[in-house]
């Protein structure tokens, strides 16, 4: 069998390949464990490197603890902003996914004049920076529409304008892939546009619509620059990530939670990631990538 | 815990806003007059993504774009934020180091996205080793400063160290070393945080580019004598030409702007800035507005011929259609 001599996958690629995995894998991995160790252990003179809490054998909750619960002024207060975040990513999920389906449905079915040319419009709209839009668009939430500083109404609205270039061209893709003769078949039956829409193209479009969904999801679970700008940055709108920037940027006595307070807010990405990954995929190559 | 309430209350209204105006614009499609049921079908469809694109992106693109030609009082002044930028050596520095990033960041992600990709190609427990790697494309950047900081963490020589790195210099009789303070090598230590990042969505979609090439063509080549390089280099890459290029133009974009992890780890200083850092810098901390919409002008110019390029592409996959 010289078959296998032949073929790229030696024992230098295997051991390249378990190198890549083992240094990519590593960081995240020490800030998981750094997360349970004491505070003694992490800053101050008796502090040493989360290898050694394999050796010492001490972990402990209370960081977890801390990070939660309200105490104090000075408390990072997690639950409140990881509640935020939740309250943002639900409503702009839902507004761009049946925003970008409706308007894809007609890109690919509607018939109008300069249609091909607009969706190429849309397309292209992905080559705006958010940082040349944000300043204008702060402008005219505050003093055209006069929106109250301090509500999550300029982050639901601020999230979905910017998500849905992407949204429809991906759903788009899948929609137009939708057979001509499922939806002639219901309007020879004489259904309606809201109706092929509602109960034909969106239940056919599921796959599509789970993987947008986890990326509408993922990008403003971990978006930072609108959270800045919008949110205000109070514990009654920012999201856990401002949150975490800013208990990350202070150096102080309590920076032994950064570790637990970074993991409160990733774990929910990790958890979308690992339970959802074959659609995550599927997204991935069916189009490309928001920057 | 009575905070919930009350913000479940804020999404519940705002879900059945929505609700109503999806509904309402359902309600008029369907009962529009037969000879212009098509138009208000695109019309109502249309609208919604459309008043909010035009708001949120065309119209801010438009202001920001003038914007840029102002000075912080909001008076004319030309070309002034241009030569600043192209003057100022900190105005400088960040435009090279921008171009640093946007250079090495698509070219080490697809390199080690495409290396692993190739290695591990049917090895046992594959899945299980594309996860890994996978992995942090799902966290935050806010949070994968954190855990890189944790890596590059620096304690004074003869201390025990508490960052990995250091550790191993330590254990190798080198001084410890403050990854993000000594310019001009910190932004290499930014950089690879990003590639860190990103080499998992280059593996991913180069791992499926590779699994689409014909058996038949490489086993050809092996009959033909090709070593397991020529293969790769011969019948591979030429195979997978379309998932690089889109690869690199969507790495080189996310490169561009980004700005979350020059944020928490270095907040810019220390010669470090990019320009979608600077941009917002100079815009929402330093009052200079103008110089702010100038940077974001100057990166817009820098995606646009990579968008061009991909919208041609798009544009003749559709008149194959």
């Amino acid at each position: 069998m010289r078959r296998v001599k032949t073929k790229l996958t030696s024992k230098w690629a295997t051991a390249a390949a378990i190198i890549i995995a083992v240094v990519w894998s590593v960081p995240t991995f020490g800030l998981f464990v750094t997360s349970f160790r004491p505070a003694a252990k992490q800053v101050g003179p008796r502090s040493d490197g989360w290898w050694n809490a394999f050796i010492d054998w001490d972990f402990t909750f209370k960081n977890y603890v801390d990070v939660l619960t309200p105490a104090g002024s000075q408390s990072a207060n997690l639950s409140q902003y990881f509640v935020n975040s939740i309250a943002i990513v639900i409503p702009v999920t839902i507004f761009v996914l049946v925003l970008a389906s409706m308007a894809a449905y007609v890109f690919a079915w509607g018939k109008f004049k300069g249609r091909d040319a607009l969706f190429i419009f849309v397309f292209a709209l992905q080559i705006i920076p958010l940082q040349m839009a944000l300043i204008p668009l702060l402008q005219f939430f505050t003093q055209t529409l006069q929106l109250p500083a301090g509500s999550y109404a300029q982050l639901w609205i601020a999230h979905t304008m910017f998500g849905l270039p992407l949204g429809i061209f991906l759903l788009h893709n899948f929609i137009s892939e939708i057979p001509g003769e499922v939806i002639e078949a219901a309007r020879v039956d004489g259904a309606g546009h809201s109706t092929i829409f509602w109960r034909i193209i969106l239940p056919l479009s599921v796959p599509a619509l789970a993987s947008l969904a986890i990326f509408q999801f993922l990008w403003v679970w971990n978006d930072l620059l609108v959270a800045l700008v919008f949110s205000g940055g109070t514990a009654d709108v920012a999201p856990i990530t401002q949150r975490l920037a800013e208990i990350s940027g202070t150096r102080g006595a309590r920076d032994y939670l950064n570790p637990a307070a970074a993991f409160v807010s990733i774990i929910v990405p990790l958890l979308v990631f690992f339970g959802l990954q074959r659609y995550f995929v599927r997204g991935l190559l069916s189009g490309g990538l928001k920057g | 815990m009575e905070f919930i309430g009350e913000k479940l209350l804020q999404v519940v209204i705002a879900l059945a806003i929505f609700a109503a105006v999806i509904g309402l614009i359902m309600l008029l499609v369907d009962r529009a007059p037969k000879s212009v049921k098509d138009k208000v079908t695109v019309a109502g469809f249309l609208a919604p993504a459309a008043i909010l694109m035009l708001v949120g992106l065309v119209y801010p693109a438009v202001r920001t774009s003038m914007l840029a030609f102002t000075d912080a009082g909001g008076n004319v002044n030309g070309f002034d934020n241009f030569a600043w930028m192209f003057t100022q050596p900190e105005a400088l520095t960040t435009l090279r180091n921008t171009v640093i990033w946007t250079v090495l960041v698509p070219l080490l992600s697809t390199g080690f996205g495409l290396a692993y990709a190739v290695f591990i190609d049917k090895a046992r427990g594959e899945r299980v080793l594309k996860s890994l790697v996978f992995m942090p494309m799902a966290i935050s950047f806010v949070g994968a400063g954190i855990i890189w900081k944790l890596v590059y963490d620096y304690r004074g020589p003869n201390i025990e160290q508490t960052g990995v790195i250091n550790f191993f210099r330590d254990a190798l009789g080198m001084d410890p070393k403050q990854f993000l303070l000594d310019a001009p090598e910190n932004t290499f230590f930014l950089i690879i945080v990003m590639v860190w990042i990103q080499t998992g969505f280059a593996m991913v979609i180069l791992s499926a580019a590779i699994k689409g090439v014909p058996v038949e063509l490489i086993e050809a080549a092996r009959l033909d004598g090709a070593n397991a390089w020529q293969q790769f280099r011969n019948v591979t890459i030429p195979g997978i030409r379309g998932a690089l290029v889109v690869v690199l133009t969507t790495i080189t974009i996310a490169t561009l702007k980004v700005f979350d992890i020059v944020r928490t780890m270095t907040a810019g200083n220390y010669d470090t800035s990019v320009v979608a850092n600077e941009m917002y810098t100079q815009a929402f901390r330093a009052g200079e507005p103008g110089r702010g919409a100038a940077l974001a002008l100057v990166l817009f110019l820098m995606v646009l011929p990579i968008v061009v390029y991909n919208a041609r592409v798009l544009r003749k996959q559709r008149e194959i259609h």
